[in-house]
């Protein structure tokens, strides 16, 4: 009786070659990279501001408006307030739908910026 | 002890006994320094967000906020207004890069983006400081409740809540005081929603008598005094959007997140549970401006939440809900205190008490625990021997310093490559010191210092001015030291922004 043969692994020989992939200019703080992350920043951040705007507008403007238009006070809306309605009760889901569509679009930005990564440049790309 | 007290009395001895047994149970589950510091990273967002919730509604939220409401009116619905939009502030600007970061605290965070022991030492020392400025309220707060609620001695409420953290935090350590946060939120929130509810019915069975009191601006937004209104509404505003961020206790949670993506949505969650908590107390303020206007002449409105069940209710039926209140108001001590005082202890013993040990884990556990006692002893006993200072006025302080230090200190981290040590010293300096005599000056300071002009109310709210002030001197001396931008500041914003399923080098 003869030994078994050993096992040998079968492999095809190498269809292409390793494509150059984006994150490795990111990883070598290349220009291209600095252009990559750069991107990833500039999208989160104008994000932010956007919602901070918002924020800003509907909900900081308020003491202004108030010390502009004293009379407002005495304005009632379902029987309340409307500085008792507006800033005890509306702003709390005001602000969690904010953060909301927050949180969608910023995950959203992250997928992007992944399959950015993901694609292979056409230059580096195989035949 | 009069029969008035028997409910109150129950409320805080089921408390008690439930946060110890919950927080036993926690050390059965954890075994290593990993655990005891941040809960080895297994927090899921929900649980983790009760626990924020529980952690952050202190004192000020459950008692002080009705109270300030009675006395002045709708301007201080921006207190929390601005504590809920703070998480707001956070999600959008600091929630995923921080937990990306990989920092478990403020100090390492100022380490790892900027290299630099010296600006770490002394984001130490101010996490130390603005966590006892916190604590030094809640202990004389509990110290307040508990002579209200079932007429004790002062010294008895810092005390028992003293002990109770200190069982808690050395016990179980971070996994542990998870389990007890997530309850606690749920217990204030049905101890503040349920007798709200009951008041309700009764006052519409009353048929729903209107406060007789107009016209005295209750129903205005603004603090009064015209253009000195206007600046302290609008410093406060400042103040409590940016100091949020810059709480140590607040920042520590973060780390127990497993990913930025999580960290995102726990704070989103956080946001949902704030603001049904926050849409509570304005209702107990409605019902006390009709039932019990004299509790704010006679300057005793903290105990509005405490006492309005009474005064509406009589018999059983008001007492099951003043013990109801009770436990909530204790629940509140307990788990701020709990949260702060883990944050201080794992600051000093990182940084002071670890230091001496060997760095194994049995020292890591025995340094945490050494920390805490330490965390936990000074402020309690400035509570017991100090003089009383006002619990709303000096939490609004602690977020004034928060927003004037760390608040610019991790928004140009986190966005700004141009960053330096130097110019991250200079700001944290700036501001710290700017706050700080500001807000040493309200809290003690002479009143012939002081006056009440412009320069009383600019020391009141000091965020307005302090906190440009801070964001001028990093921007201005990083500028002018350009060439000590880290040279890793690149492969550290990788580490900050991009989502952990991307395979990148993060140093």
């Amino acid at each position: 009786m003869s030994e078994p043969p050993a096992r040998v692994r079968v492999t095809g020989p190498p269809r292409r070659r390793t494509p150059l992939r984006r994150t490795a200019d990111i990883d070598a703080e290349t220009r291209l990279g600095e252009v990559y992350l750069g991107s990833l920043l500039r999208e989160q951040l104008w994000l932010a501001l956007r919602v901070l705007a918002v924020l800003v507008a509907m909900i900081g403007m308020l003491p202004l408006l108030f010390h502009l238009a004293p009379g407002l006070a005495a304005v009632e809306v379902l029987g309340l307030p409307v500085a008792w309605l507006v800033l005890g009760v509306l702003v709390y889901p005001f602000l969690a739908v904010l953060g909301m569509v927050y949180v969608r679009r910023a995950e959203a930005n992250e997928r992007d910026f992944a399959d950015l990564m993901d694609e292979v440049d056409p230059g580096t790309a195989p035949r | 002890m009069s029969i008035d007290a028997a409910p109150g009395i129950v409320a805080i001895t089921l408390v008690t006994l439930a946060t110890l047994a919950i927080g036993t149970w926690g050390l059965k589950v954890s075994r290593t320094t990993s655990d005891f510091f941040v809960a080895s990273r297994t927090v899921n967002p929900r649980l983790n967000a009760s626990a924020i919730g529980g952690e952050y509604l202190s004192a000020a939220s459950f008692l002080g906020v009705a109270g300030l409401l009675l006395t002045f009116g709708a301007d201080m619905l921006w207190y929390p207004v601005g504590w809920t939009a703070g998480y707001l502030v956070l999600l959008v600007l600091v929630a995923a890069p921080l937990r990306r970061s990989g920092a478990y605290t403020l100090p390492d965070f100022a380490e790892a983006r900027l290299g630099s022991s010296t600006v770490r030492t002394v984001c130490s020392v101010m996490v130390v400081l603005i966590g006892w400025l916190y604590l030094l309220p809640q202990f004389q707060g509990a110290g307040l409740t508990l002579a209200s609620a079932v007429g004790a001695p002062t010294w008895v409420g810092p005390v028992i809540v003293g002990l109770v953290v200190l069982t808690n935090v050395t016990s179980g350590g971070m996994r542990s005081i998870t389990f007890v946060q997530a309850f606690q939120y749920w217990l204030k929130l049905t101890a503040l929603l349920v007798p709200a509810a009951v008041l309700l019915i009764v006052w519409a069975g009353d048929g729903s008598p209107r406060s007789i009191a107009t016209g005295d601006g209750w129903s205005v937004p603004l603090a009064s005094g015209g253009g000195q209104g206007l600046y302290l509404t609008y410093s406060l505003i400042l103040a409590t959007f940016l100091g949020t961020m810059g709480l140590p206790h607040v920042v520590v949670r973060f780390y127990t997140n497993p990913d930025g993506r999580a960290a995102r949505r726990t704070t989103l969650v956080v946001l949902v549970l704030l603001g049904a908590f926050y849409v509570i107390p304005p209702v107990y303020a409605a019902l006390g401006r009709i039932y019990a206007p004299d509790l704010a002449e006679a300057g005793r409105s903290d105990v509005l939440v405490l006492e309005l069940p009474r005064l509406m209710l009589d018999g059983p039926g008001g007492d099951v809900l003043t013990g109801l209140v009770v436990a909530g108001a204790f629940a509140a001590f307990l788990s701020t205190s709990s949260g702060l005082a883990i944050a201080v202890a794992g600051v000093l013993s990182q940084d002071l008490v670890g230091r001496t040990g060997a760095g194994s884990r049995l020292d890591g556990v025995l340094s945490f625990r050494l920390a805490a006692v330490v965390a936990v002893l000074v402020p309690c006993s400035v509570a017991l021997t100090g003089p009383d200072v006002a619990v709303a006025k000096t939490v609004g302080l602690a977020f004034a310093v928060a927003a004037s230090t760390f608040c610019p200190l991790l928004l140009l981290g986190i966005w700004w490559r141009g960053l330096t040590d130097l110019g991250a010293l200079a700001g944290l300096v700036v501001g710290g010191v700017g706050s700080g005599t500001a807000a040493t000056l309200t809290l003690i300071g002479p009143a012939s210092v002081v006056g009440s002009g412009w320069l009383s109310v600019l020391c009141e709210q000091p965020a307005a001015w302090s906190a440009p002030l801070a964001v001028a001197a990093m921007v201005g001396v990083s500028r002018a030291t350009r060439r000590r931008v880290p040279a890793h500041t690149t492969r550290f914003l990788v580490r900050l922004h991009t989502p952990e399923g991307v395979p990148l080098d993060r140093g």
